[in-house]
């Protein structure tokens, strides 16, 4: 048999072979859930989806995304749940017809990460804005997100309530990454900058260097996540049984007991604080 | 520093365990890499060679775009796939985005221009060796094209390990419209942007090199073809 015989009958095997798995791959029950990276980096999702799983023999998909990827995608029918960490956009997303009714799921906090020696001196505050314009102050480098990601929204509106426009100073000491918060951390790790992280990465993060917790414990640090069905109304692909059935267990006790039983290194992860149907 | 060596270690060991995760993700890389370059083929060796061979207006404008399009950037082509294949796109219905298949119509995209670009010149540099003889023998244009082809192969075996090694190692367009999910469309680059967001460094680093080592035995088991293939010519 001649080369280019041996290699088309490559190719045509290759084929039907992701023929034959991708109709296998439509023959089972599945849901996409569009989340966030946070969600996925810590482990979480990989911990308790397969206890949902083997309950009620639907997998789930996850695309894990920024909080703003996530949302645009799930308002382009993308997805059949959507489950994030920013309250203000995911109650807009709602509003204007694209989710069907956000339910409170679990939360964590954010932390301020930074070099060990501390240049700016924030370390051991539990002030976040006083912490943040001192970082501002010294012209420590600071780096963001700058993604339109939950965490992001949520550091901007910790830099309003500072005083501070820290945009102005963009590319100088405020390094806007554009990326993930794993790879925010890295860039951290690698410049000695300080960032905001959400504790469930920062924890299960691995390369962090240099890096320690400074500042902590503010009720403005809080991070709460929510879940909710895509509207089959706009989109009539949607999922909407299995995927009501995947919220309604991630609410549920069972649910809650799977995210509060997560740990990493014997740490708690995420707090479960769905209040059932009653939420919002 | 000790990054390095623990990612050595760490890929051996990922090699050696047969771990059955990094077996799917490799098949899946394969896969999807092997269909997009099949079909990448089918269209850009015949039209590379048409485009070489035959003189039409416009014929220049076509050369020069493929040749840009080699450059096209993997984000771009992931991000039109995805409007394309979105729920929100004309392909909606399809229900493909988030599939292997959405990753093999991203890979073909990224790579045709490529084979159609390299395989012009190829077949250009050999016609104009041939063209002389074709044109005394009175040789129908779709014989000359086979023959070119035929004649080129070993050159064009170069243009699709060009084409192989472009697609395996991309990671923006899969990581779209395929979304990284695990068992379904997660492959060798995205697992490994993965693992460089976990911060787990030595990890990511170790699937880099299985990755390499996989394009080192692909390129290595095409050469071993060639060579049998050569002598059976020359027996």
């Amino acid at each position: 048999m001649s080369l280019f015989k041996r290699l088309a009958a490559g190719v045509v095997a290759i084929g039907l072979t992701v023929g034959a798995s991708a109709a296998a791959f439509a023959a089972d029950k599945f849901i996409v859930v569009q989340s966030t990276t946070s969600t996925q980096n810590s482990g979480l999702l990989d911990y308790i989806l397969p206890k949902f799983q083997k309950k009620s023999g639907i997998e789930v998909r996850v695309v894990a995304v920024g909080t703003g990827q996530a949302l645009k995608n799930a308002a382009n029918g993308d997805g059949d749940v959507l489950l994030v960490h920013a309250k203000p956009a995911e109650e807009k997303f709602v509003a204007d017809g694209f989710g069907v009714k956000r339910f409170d799921v679990m939360y964590n906090d954010f932390v301020i990460v930074g070099p060990k020696n501390d240049p700016a001196g924030i370390k051991g505050m539990t002030d976040v804005t006083a912490a943040l314009k001192k970082i501002a102050d010294s012209k420590a480098i600071f780096a963001s997100r700058g993604d339109d990601s939950g965490t992001h929204k949520k550091e901007r509106a910790l830099w309003k309530q500072t005083g501070i426009d820290p945009t102005a100073a963009s590319g100088d000491w405020y390094r806007e990454t554009g990326s993930g918060m794993g790879a925010t951390l890295n860039a951290a790790a690698g410049m000695g900058a300080y960032t905001m992280s959400d504790r469930a990465t920062w924890l299960a993060f691995k390369n962090k260097d240099a890096l320690e917790i400074l500042t902590q414990g503010d009720d403005r640090l809080f991070n709460q996540y929510g879940v909710m069905l895509v509207n089959p109304e706009k989109h009539p692909n949607v999922k909407a049984e299995a995927g009501q059935e995947f919220i309604d267990w991630l609410i549920g006790a069972e649910g809650q007991k799977a995210i509060a039983s997560y740990k990493v290194d014997g740490e708690q992860l995420f707090f479960p604080n769905a209040k059932g149907s009653a939420s919002n | 520093m000790q990054d390095f060596a623990h990612s050595f270690t760490l890929a051996g060991e990922l090699i050696v365990s047969g771990n059955e995760d990094l077996a799917e993700i490799i098949a899946l890389s394969m896969r999807v890499t092997a269909t997009a370059l099949g079909i990448s083929a089918l269209i850009g060796l015949p039209f590379g060679a048409i485009l070489a061979v035959s003189r039409f207006p416009g014929r220049g404008a076509i050369t020069v775009l493929a040749n840009a399009l080699m450059g096209l950037p993997p984000v771009v082509v992931g991000l039109s796939v995805y409007m394309l294949l979105s729920n929100a796109g004309p392909l909606g219905p399809l229900q493909l985005l988030y599939t292997p298949t959405a990753m093999i119509i991203a890979q073909a995209v990224l790579i045709t221009p490529i084979i159609i670009a390299l395989t012009r010149q190829v077949i250009a540099d050999l016609n104009a060796e041939y063209a002389d003889t074709f044109h005394s023998l009175v040789v129908p244009w779709h014989t000359a094209v086979g023959a070119l082809l035929w004649d080129a192969r070993f050159s064009l075996i170069t243009v699709l390990l060009a084409g192989f090694g472009r697609a395996v190692a991309e990671v923006g367009a899969v990581m779209i419209v395929g979304g990284n999910i695990n068992h379904v469309t997660r492959m060798m680059t995205t697992a490994i942007a993965l693992e460089t967001s976990r911060g787990d460094l030595a990890l990511a680093l170790a699937l880099g090199m299985v990755l390499l080592l996989i394009a080192l035995a692909v390129n290595g088991a095409v050469a071993f073809l060639r060579g049998t293939e050569r002598s059976a010519a020359h027996a």
